[in-house]
């Protein structure tokens, strides 16, 4: 499918492509193609390609853009871009989290809310594949798509100054985890011991845009125990390759 | 080597930023006057880019414990070698047991402390600047032991001082251009923008700087999208916020003006209560 896109110039030395302005996933898939076809025929003028919801930016080298030229560059690369097929390799993470009363303290008052039980809150929170479609806001946070409508919850109206290094969490229409400790307002469900930001390793997020992502229920001793091969570094992420 | 005697009110090494890893979230990072900056490298002959000691508001109290040469630009915060006065901008020869100090904070805000080669702290991903979560350190602390060259060859005293344009540093004009969102402004919100000064308020620092004039508006937040340093956010109460060099990698707020490079070294030496008005160029 081929989209309208609008192209801004961003700054000195940046391009902006917007999409229509929604979260599809369809549309993400019309970016991760159209970043990989401009990651490999701009590669020695660019710095970096990034996405978000529905646009790209386009990161240059050079302070001296000619920016009529770069965009019918950009708009020529989007035409031809089902000249060769593409294979983007995208991969369905299980990540494990405790909804145990210890780390879940927002999720009996949720559950109060929508008049579910715990479990059948968790049971909709858990059931999803969640689609990456980007990293943002801080180091290794994963913008999710596709939390259950059920489950759509307003941010708290005052944010925690604190919250807990990989607390999962409910915000608006979108789920995530905090990769950090960091002041936030969403509502808290559950702990994750997995880390999702690690400086060390060459890639430090596992997932990247265009990933799945599905969590699973596990009780707190497991909890323990995976996070004792987390600090070891020892831990194997549980991970399938998807196949469309 | 550099041992912290005292570190000042917030001092952290900086060089320019990691590039190419945003899209995991990590940001920029890197000098907030690279002006500034690059001038205390290239008076020294090292790479305009090479990691320096970004100094804020009062200085560090420094002791060397090996030769080197040094260069101080950007904020005049009365700089002292061995409790007599040096000037910026000019080649100051180091042996060990010198000890560098500052006194009061002249003009501007940020001044840069570049030596011989550069610092070499801590470097993860291509960059030395400091981010918390990111390098072990987040800021210099009292004790702190920098690694530095030791220069072995004699320097010859140099008299002769560069002459340098710091007029930026005074200045109260902010280049921008038009921001992805823009053309969501209304006549009268654009007036607002270009005719009138903005007061820094407290809130600023290195992720940014929030205005206290307020721009009354109705705009639709944008979904999640890219943001760069230098961009300026209009949240729905009205508060202009202009991004900096440690801003996080995404946000949801209108993105109506984009700084230029250089405004950015204007804005870093701009401290609270103090005034900038907004000047729009075509790109």
């Amino acid at each position: 499918m081929t989209y309208s896109l609008i192209y801004k110039p961003y700054g000195e030395r940046s391009i902006l492509i917007e999409w229509p302005s929604v979260i599809a996933i369809d549309v993400l898939q019309d970016i991760l193609v159209f970043k990989e076809k401009i990651n490999t025929a701009l590669k020695t003028f660019i710095v970096e390609v990034n996405n978000a919801y529905n646009s790209i930016l386009v990161n240059y080298k050079d302070y001296d853009l000619n920016f009529e030229n770069e965009i019918l560059k950009l708009k020529k690369i989007y035409e031809n871009k089902k000249d060769v097929a593409l294979e983007l390799v995208k991969r369905l993470w299980k990540i494990p989290v405790c909804y145990d009363n210890c780390f879940a303290i927002d999720l009996e008052e949720l559950a109060s809310q929508k008049h579910l039980t715990k479990a059948e809150l968790i049971k909709r929170h858990t059931q999803t594949k969640y689609t990456v479609y980007f990293i943002g806001f801080l180091p290794g946070f994963l913008y999710l798509g596709g939390l259950d409508e059920t489950l759509y919850t307003p941010r708290k109206a005052t944010p925690r100054l604190q919250v807990e290094k990989g607390a999962v969490a409910i915000g608006g229409k979108q789920t995530g985890v905090y990769p950090n400790e960091s002041p936030g307002g969403w509502q808290i469900i559950g702990n994750s011991p997995i880390r999702f930001f690690n400086i060390t390793k060459e890639a430090p997020c596992f997932a990247k845009a265009g990933d799945q992502i599905q969590f699973y229920a596990i009780p707190l001793k497991a909890y323990r125990d995976v996070k004792v091969l987390v600090d070891a570094g020892v831990y194997q992420m549980e991970s399938e390759v998807i196949c469309d | 080597m550099i041992k912290v005697i005292s570190p000042g009110f917030y001092a952290t090494v900086q060089d320019f930023g990691r590039v190419g890893v945003q899209h995991y979230g990590i940001p920029y990072a890197g000098v907030m006057d690279k002006k500034a900056a690059s001038l205390a490298n290239t008076i020294l002959g090292n790479a305009v880019d090479l990691p320096v000691i970004e100094i804020t508001m009062t200085g560090p109290k420094l002791q060397f414990h090996c030769s080197t040469t040094l260069c101080l630009s950007g904020a005049n915060m009365a700089p002292k070698l061995n409790a007599r006065k040096i000037d910026n901008n000019k080649i100051i020869p180091i042996k060990a047991g010198d000890v560098l100090s500052f006194g009061k904070l002249n003009s501007g805000f940020r001044c840069y402390l570049a030596v011989w080669e550069g610092f070499r702290t801590e470097k993860v991903m291509e960059s030395y600047s400091m981010y918390s979560g990111v390098t072990n350190s987040f800021k210099l602390l009292k004790n702190d032991v920098l690694e530095i060259s030791n220069l072995e060859k004699d320097i010859v005293s140099h008299y002769a001082a560069i002459k340098v344009n710091n007029d930026y540093i005074s200045s109260k004009t902010i280049a921008v251009f038009k921001g992805p969102e823009f053309d969501m402004l209304s006549s009268l919100q654009r007036e607002q923008l270009f005719s009138q000064e903005f007061t820094i308020s407290k809130a600023n620092n290195r992720m940014a700087y929030q205005l206290t004039e307020l721009i009354e508006n109705n705009l639709d937040p944008i979904l999640t999208s890219a943001v760069l340093p230098g961009t300026i956010q209009l949240t729905p109460s009205g508060i202009l916020i202009i991004l900096m060099r440690d801003c996080q990698t995404t946000g949801g707020y209108p993105r109506i003006l984009q700084l230029k490079e250089s405004a950015l070294s204007v804005l870093a030496q701009k401290y609270t209560n103090q005034s900038i008005v907004f000047k729009l160029n075509r790109i």
